[in-house]
């Protein structure tokens, strides 16, 4: 017997003005799974996330989260529901300190949920040294370690994230992955990550979809995600 | 911040005052009057803001003529309604000596209220979970209502504090003066003139710049009379505003770093 997915799209077609982006986007995730969106530049990835979280309304097609139907709800109902988004560019708050962006991420997963900052601050302990610091002024790693402190500080049944490697130096990178393996593994946490950097996507991604002109043309499956499989895919 | 100029700021300010005295004439304790004449601000102001404000985010121009129209209209339909002029309730009896000028006490609560009121704005914006809703959707609200922040009710809560604070004012320069209905307009001017050489930053530049005009103004008005402080003051900010496009706080920010 199968359970639901917690992210289920079907058919999911978005425009920008008049131009049509995403064309019938379909995909399912299941309960604990790290899934990676991969593409080339241009293909739609970030415009899949921001349907997801509501911030860009679908034209037609169906989004279900933990087996609500979310088409049409504004962008707070999905992180109620439980959806972290982390997104490209980071977009942290720069005139507040770390504690306050990691404060508006409490309403993630509604004021019910679990509040989760001794995880958070135990796997990015620097974002307990500069607790007071303005988000502003912090590096661009640290910055992507407070966005994505700020989305998982509500204990979230589904992360989105948009490029975490995105100008991060190596280092940096290889922690971010083990931090959301460890998410995943303590928490049970569903991940759904888009990414070019092909070390990223072979160091954590079980399953990939593959996008192209703003629909899902390919899937890689479990135990398929290999360099070659994968980076035919991207865009160098 | 919102991308609003809202020109009927004078008309909460009048808000808060007409229903001080109303409420006095009916009877109330002045304090308790005032606090109503505060709330009932703050409450109109979230319902012009759920009603007329909304639609004019990011659209100061359109934003500026719509709340002028408002302005009028409220202002012409409290001529019609209340008349021309409300009977004063009467400054607060006491007074005090500092050197060989008496002052009457009520001013010294004047001059409380108006610290008390950026304590107050300053908890609430810096200390508070709202605050720092409220900050979060001003700097970046697409980002604000992905994590969760309900961004139309923060809009429409800070134009009811907004709203609440003009009246505020109001009540407490309602037994100060004789109430009409065009009051607003004459607070306008000056708030005007004092946010624009203020700069962008309320405390660092806002408070101290009001402090600054108050000043030239006082004392302008001691030596030569009302009407050459209101024009020394306007130099003043022609001045100020050559000298420093960035007002008080781009001034003071910049000298920080
Ligand atoms: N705000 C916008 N207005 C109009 N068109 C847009 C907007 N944002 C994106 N687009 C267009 O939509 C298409 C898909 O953009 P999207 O950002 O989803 O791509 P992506 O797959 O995330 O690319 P990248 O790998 O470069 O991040 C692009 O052709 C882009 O030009
Ligand atoms: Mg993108």
């Amino acid at each position: 017997m199968s359970t639901e997915p917690v992210l289920s799209v079907s058919g999911l077609w978005a425009n920008y003005g008049a131009t049509p982006i995403l064309q019938g986007v379909n995909m399912n995730v299941a309960k604990g799974e790290i899934v990676g969106l991969i593409g080339r530049n241009g293909v739609g990835k970030t415009t899949t996330l921001r349907c997801l979280i509501g911030l860009l309304s679908a034209k037609s097609g169906a989004i279900r989260v933990l087996g609500h139907d979310m088409a049409g709800q504004p962008s707070d109902a999905f992180a109620r529901l439980g959806i972290g988004y982390i997104p490209q560019g980071r977009e942290v708050f720069p005139r507040m300190t770390v504690a306050e962006n990691l404060a508006v991420g409490e309403l993630i997963g509604g004021p019910a949920g679990k509040k989760l900052y001794d995880f958070v601050y135990q796997y990015f302990p620097r974002l307990k040294e500069r607790s007071q610091q303005l988000a502003g002024t912090m590096s661009g790693g640290e910055q992507q370690q407070l966005a994505i402190g700020r989305a998982l500080i509500g204990n979230p049944s589904l992360m989105l994230l948009d490029e975490p490697s995105e100008g991060i130096q190596p280092s940096i990178v290889q922690m971010i992955c083990e931090v959301l393996k460890s998410i995943r593994r303590e928490l049970g946490t569903t991940i759904l990550l888009v990414e070019q950097n092909l070390d990223t996507i072979l160091a954590i991604s079980e399953r990939c979809y593959v996008m192209e002109k703003g629909r899902i043309v390919n899937e890689i499956e479990k135990g398929m995600v290999t360099a070659n499989s994968v980076r035919s895919h991207l865009s160098i | 911040m919102m991308g609003v100029i809202n020109m009927a700021h004078g008309e909460f300010i009048m808000c808060g005052a007409y229903v001080t005295v109303g409420l006095v004439h009916g009877g109330l304790p002045l304090p308790l009057a005032q606090l109503c004449g505060v709330i009932a601000a703050g409450l109109v102001g979230v319902l012009v803001e759920m009603t007329i404000v909304r639609r004019f985010y990011k659209r100061p121009l359109d934003s500026l003529l719509a709340t002028w129209g408002l302005s009028l209209v409220v202002t012409q339909g409290m001529l019609i309604l209340v008349g021309s002029s409300l009977a004063g309730i009467g400054t607060p009896e006491g007074s005090f000596k500092v050197g060989e000028y008496s002052f009457s006490t009520y001013r010294l609560v004047l001059f409380g209220g108006a610290i008390a009121a950026l304590a107050v704005i300053y908890f609430i914006f810096m200390r508070t979970r709202f605050g720092v809703h409220a900050r979060a959707t001003m700097q970046n609200p697409q980002m604000a209502q992905a994590l969760g922040v309900k961004v139309g009710r923060v809009y429409a809560i800070s134009f009811g504090i907004g709203a609440a604070l003009a009246g505020f004012c109001g009540a407490l320069y309602a037994p100060t003066m004789t109430l009409i209905p065009t009051m607003g307009a004459t607070f306008i001017v000056e708030s005007f003139v004092t946010v624009v050489v203020g700069g962008a930053n309320v405390l660092l530049g806002t408070a101290p710049a009001g402090a600054l005009l108050a000043i030239i103004r006082t004392s302008l008005n001691a030596w030569e009379g009302q009407i050459i402080g209101q024009i020394g003051m306007l130099i003043a900010v022609i001045l100020i505003i050559r000298i420093l496009p960035e007002g008080v706080s781009g001034f003071l920010t910049r000298r920080q770093r």
